[in-house]
This record gives C-alpha cells, sequence and structure tokens, in this order.
C-alpha cells in the first residue's frame, strides 16, 4: 500500500468522488487557481475544470449559502474554508440553513453537503485563525461532525462524509497535512461514520481522542508503558456526531479508568459531553475519577511560547494520566 | 410619522432613475408616468395583452383567497389556535401572484418568513398550510415548520426562511443549479426591505453578477423594516440602486398594480432565461397589519396612512374596478369567489382544529436523511443523544 | 347565533389583557374590519378587530378590567337576538370594582407578613449554632470512606466491609485492586462458581436472652416444604467427586470468546450456568430424573425446567429457568442472571418460582465441599454442588499432583428414581462436566 500525506489523502478522496459524481463540486477561496491555501486541491483544477473546481471571492456567506441551496437542488457540493474559524461570518448559512431546512419542511428537502477545512490551533496564527469548532457544531442537530486524524481516515470518512445525504462538516488539521501513512489507493475505500478505532489496546487505563491529541495521546501511551508499566488503549473518536458510545463504554469497562484529550477548549467541549455518558452508562465500572485535559481556556494565543502552553501537549498528559493511576 | 414611502422614493428629480433594459422599456415608462399621477396601462403590455378574461378573473381569485386565508389564521392566532409569529401579507398580495403568474416549468422560488402569499400562490392548498399554522401533524411541515417556514419543492418553492436575508443566498445556490444542470430557469428570490441591510445580499449580489447566475432579487419595499421605517433603516433610494455597484440590471415598480408586476418579473425573467443575468427588482408595496400580528402599529405608523393605502392603492380593490370595468367579472361573480374564499378558509380552519398533533416521537423524524432511512444508513453509532422516552 | 368575541391572543407571549377603551357601545352596528377596542397587552395597546357584520348585542367586560385570553368580551349579532353565554365562559369573567380594594389591603398585609419574615429570620440564626464550614469538611471527611464507583460495588457483592480496607488510590481511595488483594480465598472461589450470592446477613443479638421471632410467610412455606418432602419422600443419596480443572477453563474460555464477539457489556458466563446447561442436557439422555409422582401415576415431564437456590435475607428462593433444554448456554445464563436479580430484590413473580421439573443447589461459594440438598416437591431429584478444591489427585498416568476437584450429590425420589437410574445420570452429568465440549454435540 502507498504511503502519502494526509492532504494527498484528501485530494484523492475529492478527486475520486468528483470524477464519480457529476453532482460534486469543490468550492472556496483560493482552491482552484492557487491550488488550495494548503495544497489541498494541487492539481484539481486541471483535471476536472473551472466547473467542478470554483474559486469563490472572499464572501464565506454567500458561497456557503449558496452551496446550501444547490445541495438542496440535488447538487453535492463540497465547501473548502481557508480556516473553520472563518465560518464564524457565515454561522447562519450552516447552523440555521444547512442543518435545519430538512427538519423545518418536515423532511421535503435534503442538504446532501460537505463544509470541511482546516480547524486547529497550534501553528502561532492568533485567536482568530485557530477555532475548533467541533463541539458547536455537534451540538446542532441536523448536522454531522467528523474529524479524522490519519491519512486513510481522511480519505475514507471524507468519502463517505461526500456520499452522505446530510450535511458533514469535515474538520481537518493543518499540522497533519504533511503526515504521511498508508492509504488504500481503492475507489470505494469508505470508512464509515460514527465507527471509533481503538488505535493501541492495552488494560490498565483508556485515553479518548480525536483530532490531532490522538497523535499525542499514542506518545503519552507508549511513555506510560516503557516508563511507568501502565498499559493504555487509545480510543480515537474519529466521528463526533454519530459518536461511536458502545466503543467509549466497553473500553471504559476493560480499563475502568479514562482520560479525555482534546485541543478544543474546555466549557462544554466534545469530551465533556463524553464524560456525561462515561458516568451515566459505567458508573459501576469507574475505579477513579474520569480526568481531563483539553486546549487552556483562554483566546488562542499566539506566542509560540504560549500556544505551547495551551494545546495539551505530551508532559501535561502525562502528569494527568499519573493521576489516575 | 415617516409618511407614505412610496411617493417620496419615486420622484425623479431626485433620483436618477437607471433605464432598465431594452425589453423592460415599459416599466420604466411607468415609473416616471407615475409621478404625474397619469397612470400607464400595464393591461397592454406585452405580458397582458392577451390574457383571456377567465384568466384575469382566476388571478383576483388567487389574490382573494391569500387575503380569506390569512384573515382566518389571524383570528385563529388570536383564539390561540397558532403559536408564536404570524407575518401577514394581506396588502401586498398582488406581487406574489402577479410573479408566480408568469413562471415557467424551470423557474423556482424562495422567499422569506411573510410566506403565506408565495406559498399559496405556486399552488399550496389551504389545508396543509392551515394545518401548519397550528402545529399539526396534517400540516406541509408535518408541525415543524410553523408560518415562518412553509416549504413546497414539488413546486419549485424552497420556502420560507426565519432569518432576515438568510435566504437570498440559498436563491443563488438554486439559480447556481438551474445554470450548472443546464436549464432554461431562474430563481426568484424575495425580500423584504429591511434584508437589503444584511450583509450576504451585498455577497450575493456580488456572487451574481460574477458569474452571470439567473437569480432574481425582488424587494417586497413595504416601507418598514419591523417598525423602522425605511428613510430611518436605508441610506440611498431607491433600494434596488444597490444593484448598480454590482452592474446589476434594476428597476423600481408598483406593487399594488398586478400587471406591472407581471411585466416587471417577465422582462426580468428574459433576462435570466436568455442571457443569465441577475436582475434586483424592487417593488413598492404595503403591508396592513403589523410586522406580526403580535407587534403594534402606533409607534410608527398613523391609521391614516394605512387607511389611505387601502382605500387608494388596495391590490385587490383596484384589479377588481379593473376586471369589473373591462366586464371580465360580475358582481355575483365577485361575491361568490369571496364567499368560496372565505368557505375555503374556514374548512381549513376546521380541517386543521380536527388534525391531529404530531406525535412525540416524530421529535426525532426528519433531522436526518440517515436516521429516516435505516435500511439505508451507512453510518454507525450514536446519532442523538437525548430523545423522547 | 350571535357571535362572542373573546379576549383574543395578541402576541406571542400575551395570556392576560386589559380592556382600555371601548370604540362601540351596545346596540351600535358594526362591520368587518371595525375597531371595537383597545386592548392592552405585555407589549402594547392593540385594537380589537371586527370579523362579523352586524349589532354589537353586549359588552361583557367594562373599560379598565384585565381578563384571561378565551374570555368573553362582548356579542355581536342580529339586532334583538338573544345571546347564550355559557357558564364555563362566564367564569372567565371578572370581578368589578372591588378588586381594587382587594388589591391594596393585600399589599399592606404582604407588606407586614414581610416585617414578620424577617424578623423570624434574624431570630433563627441567633438560635442556631453556627458552625464553620471548616469543620463541616472535616466532619464529613472523617465519616465518608472514599471508594470508586466499581470498589464500591465489588465489595457490596463479595460482602466485604469497606470500612476495614485501606485505599491506596489517590487520598486514600479504595479502588479495585483493594478490594481484590482484602477478598479471602473464599470470596476468589465465590468468583469463580459465579453465583455471586451474598451470605445471609447474621444479626449480632445476645445469645443468652431468650426470644421469639415471629415466622415470616417465606420461612412458613420453606418449613412446610421442606417438612413435607423429607417425611414423604423416601431419599436416597448418592456422590461424585469429579475433576474440575476442564470446567473452570472452559468457563474462562468461553467468556473469553464472549467478550470478543460483542460489542456491547459481553454476557459473563457463571460456573453455574454452565451447570445447569450440563443438567438440562444430561435430563434429555435420563428421562426418568424428570418426573412427578402423581396420584394418576408417574408424570413424564415434557419440557426441562431448572429450578436453582438463590439465598436471600430471610431464606431461600428457588427461581425456575423455563426450557433450560431448548436455551444456549448465553440465553441460559442471561435467563439465570435476571432471575438472581429478581430473587435479591423480592420481585421473582409466582410463576417464576413454581414449575420445576429439577433443582440445582449450590453452596461452593460459602465454602462447603459437599453436602445433600432435600428434594424440591414434585422434583424427582436435586442435584448439590459443592466449590471447588484444590487438592491432590492421581491423573491417568498414575501420578499424583495438585488438581482442583468438586462434589456432587444427587438425592433422589426412590418411588420414582433406582439406584441404577440416579447413578447414571449422575455419572453422565459428571462425563459431561469433565469435557464441557461433549455439550456442543
Amino acid at each position: 500500500m502507498a504511503k502519502i500525506t494526509y492532504r494527498e489523502a484528501l485530494n484523492q478522496a475529492l478527486s475520486e468522488e468528483i470524477q464519480r459524481d457529476k453532482n460534486v463540486i469543490l468550492m472556496g477561496e483560493e482552491v482552484a487557481q492557487f491550488k488550495g491555501s494548503y495544497k489541498v486541491s494541487e492539481g484539481m483544477l486541471e483535471n476536472f475544470g473551472s466547473d467542478r473546481i470554483i474559486d469563490t471571492p472572499i464572501s464565506e456567506a454567500a458561497f456557503s449559502g449558496l452551496a446550501v441551496g444547490a445541495a438542496m437542488m440535488g447538487m453535492r457540493p463540497v465547501v473548502e474554508f481557508m480556516f473553520w474559524s472563518f465560518c464564524y461570518v457565515a454561522f447562519d448559512q450552516i447552523f440555521n440553513n444547512a442543518a435545519s431546512v430538512r427538519y423545518m419542511s418536515g423532511g421535503l428537502i435534503n442538504v446532501p453537503i460537505v463544509f470541511r477545512g482546516p480547524a486547529n490551533g497550534g501553528t502561532n496564527v492568533g485567536a482568530t485563525h485557530s477555532h475548533t469548532p467541533e463541539n458547536f457544531a455537534a451540538n446542532t442537530p441536523g448536522l454531522k461532525v467528523i474529524c479524522p486524524a490519519t491519512p486513510a481516515d481522511a480519505k475514507g470518512m471524507l468519502k463517505s462524509a461526500i456520499r452522505d445525504n446530510d450535511p458533514v462538516c469535515v474538520m481537518e488539521n493543518t499540522i497533519l497535512y504533511n503526515m504521511q501513512d498508508e492509504v488504500p489507493e481503492d475507489e470505494d475505500f469508505l470508512i464509515p461514520l460514527g465507527k471509533a478505532n481503538i488505535l493501541k489496546s492495552g488494560n490498565d487505563m483508556t485515553i479518548i481522542a480525536h483530532g490531532k491529541s490522538v497523535h499525542t495521546s499514542l506518545d503519552v501511551a507508549q511513555t506510560l508503558e516503557e516508563k511507568h508499566g501502565v498499559s493504555v488503549e487509545v480510543l480515537d473518536l474519529r466521528s463526533i456526531r454519530p459518536l461511536d458510545v458502545n466503543a467509549i463504554i466497553k473500553s471504559v469497562k476493560k480499563t475502568n479508568r479514562v482520560l479525555l484529550v482534546e485541543e478544543n477548549k474546555p466549557f462544554c467541549g466534545v469530551d465533556a459531553q463524553i464524560s456525561f455518558i462515561i458516568q451515566e452508562q459505567a458508573f459501576d465500572y469507574l475505579d477513579a475519577p474520569i480526568k481531563r485535559i483539553s486546549a487552556i481556556d483562554s483566546p488562542q494565543a499566539y506566542s509560540k511560547a504560549l500556544e505551547n502552553v495551551q494545546i495539551p501537549a505530551h508532559d501535561r498528559i502525562l502528569a494527568k494520566a499519573m493521576e489516575l493511576i | 410619522m415617516e409618511g407614505l414611502h412610496h411617493d417620496t422614493i419615486l420622484e425623479p428629480e431626485q433620483k436618477n432613475l437607471k433605464k432598465d433594459n431594452d425589453i423592460s422599456e415599459s416599466s420604466d415608462i411607468a415609473s416616471i408616468n407615475m409621478i404625474d399621477g397619469s397612470v400607464k396601462d400595464f393591461s397592454q403590455t406585452e405580458v397582458n395583452k392577451n390574457l383571456s378574461g377567465e384568466y384575469k378573473v382566476n388571478l383576483y381569485e388567487q389574490m382573494i383567497r391569500i387575503r380569506r386565508f390569512e384573515e382566518r389564521s389571524l383570528r385563529s392566532y388570536q383564539q390561540g389556535h397558532i403559536g408564536g409569529f404570524l407575518h401577514l401579507y394581506i396588502g401586498q398580495e398582488a406581487v406574489a401572484v402577479g410573479s408566480v403568474s408568469v413562471l415557467k416549468e424551470n423557474d423556482h422560488i424562495i422567499t422569506a418568513y411573510r410566506d403565506h402569499g408565495h406559498a399559496l400562490a405556486v399552488g399550496m392548498d389551504f389545508d396543509e398550510c392551515m394545518a401548519e399554522l397550528y402545529g399539526k401533524k396534517t400540516g406541509c411541515s408535518k408541525g415543524k415548520g410553523g408560518s415562518m417556514h412553509f416549504f413546497a419543492p414539488d413546486k419549485n418553492f424552497w420556502g420560507g426562511h426565519g432569518i432576515v436575508g438568510g435566504q437570498t443566498p440559498l436563491g443563488l445556490g438554486i439559480a447556481y443549479a438551474l445554470k450548472y444542470n443546464n436549464k432554461k430557469g431562474a430563481c426568484l428570490c424575495f425580500m423584504g426591505d429591511g434584508a437589503t441591510n444584511q450583509g450576504p445580499f451585498y455577497e450575493s449580489l456580488n456572487l451574481a453578477s460574477l458569474w452571470n447566475l439567473p437569480v432574481i432579487y425582488i424587494i417586497e419595499n413595504n416601507g418598514y423594516s419591523m417598525g423602522t421605517a425605511e428613510s430611518r433603516h436605508s441610506a440611498g433610494d431607491p433600494l434596488a440602486r444597490r444593484g448598480d455597484a454590482f452592474d446589476i440590471d434594476w428597476s423600481v415598480s408598483n406593487g399594488h398594480d398586478i400587471y406591472e408586476v407581471r411585466q416587471t418579473i417577465s422582462d426580468a425573467l428574459a433576462r435570466a432565461h436568455e442571457n443569465s443575468r441577475p436582475s434586483v427588482l424592487e417593488i413598492i408595496t404595503y403591508r396592513y397589519r403589523g410586522h406580526s400580528v403580535a407587534d403594534p402599529d402606533q409607534t410608527y405608523r398613523s391609521k391614516e396612512e394605512i387607511e389611505e393605502y387601502k382605500s387608494n392603492k388596495d391590490p385587490l380593490n383596484l384589479f377588481r374596478e379593473k376586471l369589473l370595468k373591462e366586464k371580465n367579472i360580475t358582481e355575483e361573480q365577485v361575491k361568490e369567489i369571496d364567499l368560496k374564499a372565505k368557505g375555503d378558509a374556514d374548512a381549513s380552519a376546521e380541517f386543521a382544529d380536527a388534525s391531529p398533533y404530531p406525535d412525540p416521537a416524530e421529535l426525532m423524524d426528519d433531522v436526518y436523511w440517515e436516521t429516516d432511512n435505516p435500511k439505508e444508513k451507512k453510518s454507525y453509532g450514536t446519532m442523538f443523544f437525548e430523545t423522547p422516552s | 347565533m350571535a357571535t362572542i368575541i373573546e379576549m383574543p391572543k395578541l402576541s406571542d407571549t400575551m395570556t392576560v389583557g386589559t380592556l382600555v377603551k371601548w370604540h362601540k357601545k351596545n346596540g351600535d352596528e358594526v362591520k368587518n374590519g371595525d375597531i371595537l377596542a383597545e386592548i392592552e397587552t405585555d407589549k402594547a395597546t392593540m385594537d380589537l378587530e371586527n370579523f362579523d357584520d352586524g349589532t354589537l348585542l353586549e359588552i361583557f367586560v367594562e373599560e379598565g378590567n384585565e381578563v384571561p385570553i378565551g374570555s368573553p368580551l362582548a356579542a355581536v349579532g342580529e339586532e334583538g337576538e338573544e345571546v347564550n353565554i355559557s357558564k364555563q365562559k362566564k367564569n372567565h369573567l371578572p370581578v368589578p370594582d372591588v378588586n381594587v380594594v382587594e388589591e391594596s389591603s393585600a399589599e399592606e398585609e404582604s407588606n407586614d407578613a414581610k416585617e414578620d419574615l424577617t424578623y423570624k429570620v434574624e431570630s433563627n440564626l441567633a438560635e442556631k449554632e453556627i458552625i464553620p464550614v471548616d469543620t463541616v469538611e472535616e466532619n464529613i471527611s472523617l465519616k465518608r470512606i472514599l471508594i470508586s464507583p466499581l470498589a464500591k460495588k465489588m465489595a457490596q457483592e463479595m460482602n466485604i466491609d469497606i470500612s476495614k480496607v485501606t485505599g491506596s488510590g489517590p487520598n486514600g481511595r479504595i479502588t479495585k485492586k483493594d478490594i481484590l488483594s482484602n477478598s479471602s480465598n473464599s470470596i476468589d472461589e465465590n468468583i469463580s462458581t459465579g453465583l455471586a450470592q451474598t451470605l445471609p446477613k447474621l444479626v449480632s443479638v445476645n445469645i443468652k436472652d431468650d426470644r421469639v421471632v415471629p415466622v415470616s410467610k417465606m420461612r412458613s412455606i420453606i418449613a412446610k416444604r421442606l417438612l413435607e418432602s423429607k417425611n414423604s419422600i423416601p431419599h436416597f443419596y448418592l456422590q461424585k467427586e469429579i475433576n474440575a480443572t476442564p470446567l473452570k477453563n472452559a468457563r474462562i474460555a468461553l467468556n473469553l470468546k464472549l467478550s470478543k464477539k460483542s460489542n456491547e457489556d459481553p454476557t459473563k458466563l457463571t460456573l453455574n450456568d454452565i451447570i445447569l446447561k450440563a443438567c438440562a442436557e444430561t435430563i434429555l439422555l435420563v428421562p426418568e430424573i424428570n418426573t412427578s409422582w402423581e396420584e394418576k401415576g408417574i408424570k413424564f415431564h415434557g419440557g426441562v425446567h431448572l429450578a436453582f437456590g438463590v439465598a436471600v435475607d430471610d431464606g431461600l428462593l428457588t427461581p425456575v429457568v423455563r426450557h433450560a433444554d431448548q436455551l444456549g448456554l448465553e440465553t441460559l445464563s442471561l435467563e439465570a442472571k435476571s432471575l438472581i436479580l429478581k430473587a435479591r430484590s423480592k420481585k421473582l413473580t409466582p410463576d417464576e418460582m413454581s414449575g420445576s421439573t429439577f433443582t440445582v443447589t449450590n453452596l461452593g461459594m460459602f465454602g462447603i465441599d459437599f453436602f445433600s440438598g432435600i428434594i424440591n416437591p414434585p422434583n424427582a431429584a436435586i442435584l448439590s454442588v459443592g466449590g471447588i478444591v484444590q487438592k491432590p489427585i492421581v491423573d491417568s498416568m498414575g501420578n499424583v499432583r495438585s488438581g482442583e476437584t468438586m462434589m456432587l450429590g444427587l438425592s433422589c425420589d426412590h418411588r420414582l428414581v433406582d439406584g441404577a437410574v440416579g447413578a447414571s445420570f449422575l455419572q453422565l452429568l459428571a462425563d459431561t462436566l469433565e469435557s464441557p465440549a461433549s455439550m456442543l454435540v
């Protein structure tokens, strides 16, 4: 199997789906001629032409809404946000229109749309460009939310999202774009939404994470195992809504201890909901309080010195894990 | 009080009205003629001159039916059968009926929250609409949309949208899809004067012109954005002139004359169908009721103002007079049509009243396509985190 | 018929409205669209519009009064028409004038009451001993034993007194590890034999005092039935020791497989589940065991319905797994678990406690090696299961080594089961338990 980057995996997913279905188009700022602000859509304009790969002005509200309108008519647009942070100026189009039209029309209208782009801090771009809105997208019934953490997941899950008949928010990570791993070349390689993945099996503790924090957690698990003899299970959620509650509960029942790690901000973050679910469904299996690490609760800082502290890093996660033992 | 907005904004001395494309010469002349008080007879323009008497009577009947439906809905609201807000279209009927009457097979419609008129004009029936207002299972959205959110995609009607200006990019998208699929069609995107001050509207105008999209923005200017008069909410007159900044053809016309509405929309449809060009049409109209029926009128306009419009420019009265004069309709027919509309409206209220409320379990239907189609479901995991027990 | 005009809902949040002013009076002619009155709502003063043509026949609410939505305000109809207004509707009508007086006096009263209240609160405070917050917390932490939810549940199941367990977790919290290391061998045994029953609570009383404890209903039934059984049934007893290692291993292997098979909380099989299953299988081979002595003759039962003993606080219950011969091991286990739970919470229905054709009783978890139970009528036999014991055994090669054994006892009704039949049943059962894989066929 070929080793390709997360970025190339996204490109493959988009290209294959655009090739496969005439209704799929990619639209966003700098996606065509510029080849994508993070080069995700490199070569696609040449391959598919300007009808399918569409440069937009800097008008998130208009092109997001346009894509929702087109999706209502049966197209399957993929809208790229240069950063998910920029969706805030298109909030009404995503959170009112895409999410609610099906419901408000009593099921008469579907909105098969994908909103995608990076949603992460850690690159010293300051507060306005570092938002992680997976929690409030998942707080909106009608939207689905996924956070693929590996190149294979990026491909398989984006393809599933494009084929999905509901609006799906795909939250990527600029830091992962260069990550290389094996990715199946199969054009029908699909990873279903809502299926968590045990990346490492263990017995003494479960770390549950999504997005880039999955990789930090794997590093911590290795340290715990090698230096402290603690056997750690690492569960990658992959999908926030739908959520693989069974996988979470099963792992907690097995290890009896759980640490939640996310780069989302803490208040009403994704892991707030997950810890609620664990105490509700696995209370009698907990041998220690649920511990949680999230981004530190200030607006995202610019300075490297501050942001490195803000985002859950190896040592902070390790220290929290040690509290569990 | 601010005075009748539609008298003030049409003065050519102050506003150098842009001349429309050749096709719409007629509407341009009309606007100017209006100022002298000499009203141009739009019944003889291209789109109207060959109409049969029967067709005209049908247009009249549609307007009457919208009004009687809404009057009945107001009573139901006051009796406590209808929740939340009820934004009535009364006074503006000629705009929706006139516009819809010139549409072709591939033309589509989207509007804001004052949507009953458009919904009935595209052919939705009284019962499903009234039942929706009552929040009943038999409503057009199964009681999940309410007054502001009627939809009938089978009739090319895409809602019914609650957020001011929020539908303007959606209309753009409908036009985009039509063009992408090589359909000779356009999207009429209705909005109020207040919506012209929302950002997404300008973003949409820019894209519409830049990408040559067949979208027609129709500003139904009833003079007030909720309780704020146009002179207090908008700089630059007329509102449609804002299209100029994006090289979009625009015009201003009268909404109380259904013939004029028909001609204006027709002209814009021709631009959309033939040249895939957008338009911004400002149609001057008036609403008799509060922004919603829950909102008082006295803070921003006088009863005299409402009365004056009702007596001189009521679109239904004016059209009825014309039809009577043309001998296309008789007094008896007028009464008959009115009685039938009232009767149907009463019957729809009875239907709605007798209809069952949705079952609590239906709360979870229609959220996701996937959960409604479990056999074709591809995803796993928990989709809902709290459901009715 | 006259139309009753009711207080309209004029806003989304309105519940009552005040009639500010009438624009029409009794006897006035009114048309559709006329403004009848002005109503003040929570939002604004709005017009009351008339929808009917006719004469204003009667006004029910005077200016200045507040009434709820739906209350009749006026009637419009043909001149001279009589107005019928239902009693129920009339109840909505406001009580005129008096209201004002009442309101003002009520206000005074409430002021007085407020003063009283303040006084009372103060005096209460003065009387109460004021406890500093720190002390409260200290007291709580002294009393409260920190224990994880999992450890707490395990301690309950194993009947371990948590006040005697030292916690090794953060802040001295008792965790799973502490419970396990605290548990004695007999408790390990308890887990492995699996019924996870609790020992009946022993109430410590001064033994020197004579006392009479009233007999509970359950105890009197136990007494009656067992006395009847022992008096009327000619019991004879068989016993057999089996090698328990294959049985233990089978349980571990089966549980491992179940945990892999299911995403959900997997079923955990107990030894008792496997023994029940083995009995059901063996009974099919020796149907004489599955009989009852009846007046008309010997009844051979068509289904195998297995009763098993569950010790509860003040006695013993024997719930019945119906058609145990037709249940897979997993289903049988689930059924047994649900019955145990119901037995402990006293929620067994009479139906769930009757109709058995054979009974299994197990005292292994209480550290008993061997015993012979009393037959549970109308059964023909009862199987008594002892605990697994580690002891020297002679293996097939004739070598003495450490092994694990279990004693089985079978009490039989000699009217129904002769010695040879009982022996063949016990032998077949022992064979099955020593090679559990035989249950696959």
